[in-house]
């Protein structure tokens, strides 16, 4: 296949950006799109130009690293699917493709298609987690879980962290990464505890860093690669209600 | 040099709690003034983080990704075994250490992987109250499932997500640390060399991703847990940023590398598909539960699935050679990943392969698939439900089970594996082999550890599945923290380290040395091209079937390769800005020194055992065939330079309890 790329190229974050195209001729249906740019930047090291920087590590869809904007939709146009793990069969001979970094006040381009996403382990450092250390637990099945509550609970455990509802976000919001996170831990009888102090700690940090208010365009759980439900943003909702509403719990 | 494993006296089951009991201790107010450097934020670096910052000591941890939750870990798709016996099918401490003890081959210390089956147990409790979301029965209480090597069900998982769940556990443990200024984390920092003062690990120069600048950190301690080196392949099912150098450039300060040659090559991923590939994906030993492996009985079937002319549901339930099953009955589809890996080869190598490439055996789910229909049928009172409707039920289970891997494998393939036969080969996942360390995870660099893939010391010859994530979290969150003790209670009056001392200055120029060396050859070729081919004489060669003639000659041809690198090599870019180019430049160099390394050990190694299968010495049916007389000891090796022979000290394996037996799986 032939591929024509316009690839966004930015130096470092002071940089103003452009784009750049860049033509490939000999694309295998098989690739997934990341190897297609492993093919562009050989071609660029042959030329001794300077290679596209892009995000990437595990290409098997877990990690979370990788982060194209491709034709306007995070991870591209395949339900479900990350970057990595989105292959060229999906697009034809001859088609050109704009590939741009996640964009959001809250995740700093540091160069081309790599940004910062700092700004989601702050979130995680303010309240996402249950507060045990090591050597206190009892036994496991000491607490039993319905199972419902387990499912529903590894449901949203399942965020990669990528930032793609961010980046889907008009408001650049972080409302789906949040609330999966709580989600994940409230409905488990282990995260109750804390639950009420979690969710006004997470808000406020997500506040803090830049992000966007939610206003249910719902474009963050049609863009997430582990298609985590908006539901969870319903769910934080009710929480943070309860939270400042119902209790004497303040962060 | 004297090898010493300071395993504790004692009878095996007591070593561990006496020595709990004894160990030396720092006390708190000493643990405050106590700084501890940490290598890596996967399941062994991020628990020993969030671990030691919970006991009170300063923490600086590192990882080269945006953020601690990326490491590889993460990508483990089955499970964690753990001895809880809530199956009450048998299990044990003893079964879980005398299964790991046999799986690897003979070739782990008992002492180690005793401790490691004795805390298993522990590890279920501290993730379930952690909030890791594991599998659980409608009763709420947790389910298990098999995993290959055991006749007991004993693999805690979270669908076919298991290490992500674990690791967002100890990441989360580890931003709680961060959160309470005992853990200071610093991502996009790869660390590039040891400083040792007075012979002790002090601390490290790392290079800043983002700026390119190289900075210094000191420490009482360094840990490492900085996983394993299967990328020395090119192709494996590691990320694509796993490397070697934090533990390489420990091993250039003097650390000794055991049992290098000791790789793990999975028997389940999906096969090579072109010349452009540029990592393989796992499809989890879990499958085994309910997947069938086999190939056609008739090579014309073979050939002809192979040219497209036939499809895997064409061929006939009597035509088809379930070799797994023929071969083991005891073990069936579920015997170790050594023994299945070596039984595709075999059947793919007699020209029974079911890719275009010829090197690929089917994984049936179709059996499972009525299986699970027939019963969710009859649960649901359809007694006479017809064939479709049982189907569909039992995709149904398939899907509660295994979600996505199903999913993985038609986004990467393009075909639905709940229709037609899976397509699978072996490929390189896990390294056994790693930095030498004794009972206390110390290396034989004083004040430097090494926790998870990243040592030598639980798996022998060959892991068992579901043991990785165990004994990642096992070190980190159970063992490390005591056992740092150990060298930590004799540095309480050791003042903050000076990063102006001379010897942080001198490594530090030296790394600068060597990056600006990698930047200034200005050649021809990426330094991609040449990890693919340090991959392909690597796999040709020291992958899953060896012998001295080829190893010899691969020998000479990564010696070759590296200096055609060293005099042809084109890296872009300045050494202080972004550079993913420069990063790879280095890693890919220390690759070449370690692959070369794994050969002299396996050259070294005149026998067969686990994933280190020498063609010279096998049975008449073809499995390892161990030599306990000569080689029933750790190879830990000393690297004396380039162009220089390593020199090999031995650590000689004793077998107390457990003796040493042909490793069968009939």
């Amino acid at each position: 296949m032939k591929i024509t790329l316009k690839v966004w190229r930015q130096k470092d974050s002071a940089d103003k950006g452009r784009f750049e195209t860049y033509t490939l001729n000999n694309v295998s249906e098989h690739m997934s799109f990341l190897e297609m740019f492993d093919v562009l930047n050989e071609e660029l090291i042959q030329k001794k130009e300077v290679p596209v920087a892009f995000e990437h590590d595990c290409r098997e869809g877990i990690c979370g690293a990788c982060s194209m904007v491709i034709n306007g939709r995070p991870h591209g146009p395949m339900q479900g699917t990350t970057t990595c793990q989105l292959h060229m069969r999906h697009f034809n001979d001859g088609d050109t493709i704009v590939v741009e970094p996640f964009r959001a006040r809250a995740f700093p381009v540091l160069r081309d298609l790599v940004v910062d996403r700092s700004a989601f382990d702050r979130i995680i450092q303010s309240g996402g987690f249950i507060s045990v250390n090591t050597g206190q637990a009892q036994d496991a099945n000491a607490i039993p879980v319905n199972r419902d509550a387990a499912e529903a609970s590894f449901s949203a455990a399942a965020c990669i962290g990528c930032g793609a509802c961010v980046a889907a976000c008009p408001n650049a919001s972080a409302m789906l990464f949040v609330s999966a996170k709580t989600a994940h831990l409230n409905l488990l009888p282990q995260g109750q505890i804390e639950a009420k102090r979690r969710v006004q700690a997470m808000v406020k940090q997500m506040d803090g860093e830049g992000f966007g208010n939610c206003s249910n365009v719902t474009a963050c759980e049609a863009e997430c690669p582990k298609e985590i439900s908006v539901k969870n943003i319903a769910k934080l909702n009710r929480d943070y209600a309860g939270s400042v509403m119902g209790s004497e719990v303040e962060v | 040099m004297k090898l010493d494993g300071k395993i504790p006296a004692g009878s095996l089951a007591e070593k561990w709690t006496k020595y709990r009991s004894t160990v030396s201790l720092v006390a708190p107010h000493n643990k405050m003034r106590l700084e501890v450097i940490v290598i890596g934020s996967g399941l062994a670096g991020a628990s020993a983080a969030a671990t030691l910052g919970e006991l009170g000591y300063n923490v600086k941890c590192f990882t080269f990704h945006d953020s601690p939750r990326r490491a590889h870990s993460i990508a483990a798709q089955g499970g964690i075994n753990a001895a809880k016996n809530y199956r009450n099918d048998g299990d044990s401490v003893y079964r879980l250490f005398y299964d790991t003890i046999k799986g690897g081959d003979y070739r782990a210390r008992e002492a180690n992987v005793h401790r490691l089956a004795e805390v298993s147990t522990s590890i279920i409790d501290q993730c379930v109250a952690q909030g890791v979301p594991f599998a659980r029965e409608y009763g709420g209480l947790l389910d298990t499932r098999s995993f290959g090597g055991t006749q007991v069900q004993r693999t805690f998982y979270a669908k076919g997500q298991t290490g992500q769940q674990l690791l967002i556990g100890a990441y989360q443990a580890l931003s709680r640390q961060i959160s309470l200024g005992k853990v200071k984390m610093y991502n996009r920092h790869e660390m590039l060399d040891l400083v040792t003062i007075d012979g002790k690990a002090r601390g490290i120069i790392a290079r800043n991703l983002v700026s390119g600048k190289l900075e210094r950190f000191g420490a009482h301690a360094v840990v490492l847990a900085t996983g394993g080196y299967g990328n020395v392949f090119y192709l494996s099912t590691n990320a694509m940023n796993c490397n070697v150098t934090a533990a390489w450039r420990t091993v250039r300060r003097g650390a000794l590398m055991a049992n290098p040659c000791f790789t793990q090559i999975h028997p389940t991923c999906i096969p090579v598909s072109g010349d452009y590939q540029s990592k393989l994906t796992l499809m989890s030993e879990s499958l085994r539960n309910d997947g069938r492996v086999w190939v056609p009985k008739k090579q014309e079937d073979a050939q002809a699935i192979r040219e497209g002319r036939k499809k895997g549901n064409d061929i006939p339930e009597a035509d088809r050679d379930y070799f797994l099953e023929r071969k083991y009955p005891a073990f069936g589809n579920l015997v170790p990943r050594d023994v299945a890996s070596r039984a595709s080869k075999s059947m793919c190598d007699a020209g029974f392969g079911v890719a275009p490439t010829g090197l690929a055996v089917f994984m049936d789910f179709s059996a499972a698939i009525e299986r699970y229909g027939r019963s969710r049928a009859s649960s649901l009172g359809l007694a006479n439900a017809d064939k479709a409707t049982i189907r569909a039920l039992g995709e149904k289970v398939i899907d509660e089970k295994y979600d996505n891997l199903f999913a993985m494998y038609e986004k990467i393939t393009g075909e639905n594996a709940k229709k037609m036969p899976m397509k699978i080969y072996p490929a390189v996942h896990y390294t056994m082999g790693g930095l030498w360390v004794d009972y206390n995870l110390e290396t034989n660099i004083p004040g430097l550890f090494a926790t998870g893939e990243c040592n030598f010391s639980d798996h022998g010859a060959n892991r068992l599945g579901a043991s990785a994530l165990m004994q990642g979290l096992a070190d980190g969150y159970f063992v490390l923290p005591y056992t740092i003790g150990t060298f930590l209670a004799n540095e309480i009056k050791t003042p903050t380290i000076d990063t102006n001392a001379p010897e942080f200055a001198a490594v530090e120029s030296e790394t600068r040395a060597r990056l600006l060396g990698f930047l200034s050859v200005n050649g021809k070729q990426s330094v991609e091209s040449f990890h693919r081919r340090l991959g392909r004489i690597m796999w040709e060669y020291c992958g899953m079937a060896r012998n001295a003639e080829g190893l010899a000659k691969a020998r000479k041809m990564i010696q070759e390769l590296y200096e055609e690198f060293k005099a042809d090599v084109f890296v872009p870019g300045q050494l202080e800005e972004f550079n993913p180019e420069l990063e790879k430049a280095m890693r890919v160099a220390d690759f070449m020194e370690l692959g070369e390394l794994m050969i002299v050990d396996a050259l070294n190694r005149n026998e067969s055992c686990g994933g280190h299968f020498r063609t010279e010495y096998q049975t008449e049916e073809g499995e390892a065939q161990r030599n306990d007389e000569e080689y029933a000891y750790v190879a830990a090796w000393e690297y004396k330079g380039i162009g220089q022979e390593p020199v090999m000290h031995r650590e000689d394996l004793v077998f107390d309890v457990v003796k040493p037996t042909s490793r069968s799986y009939k």
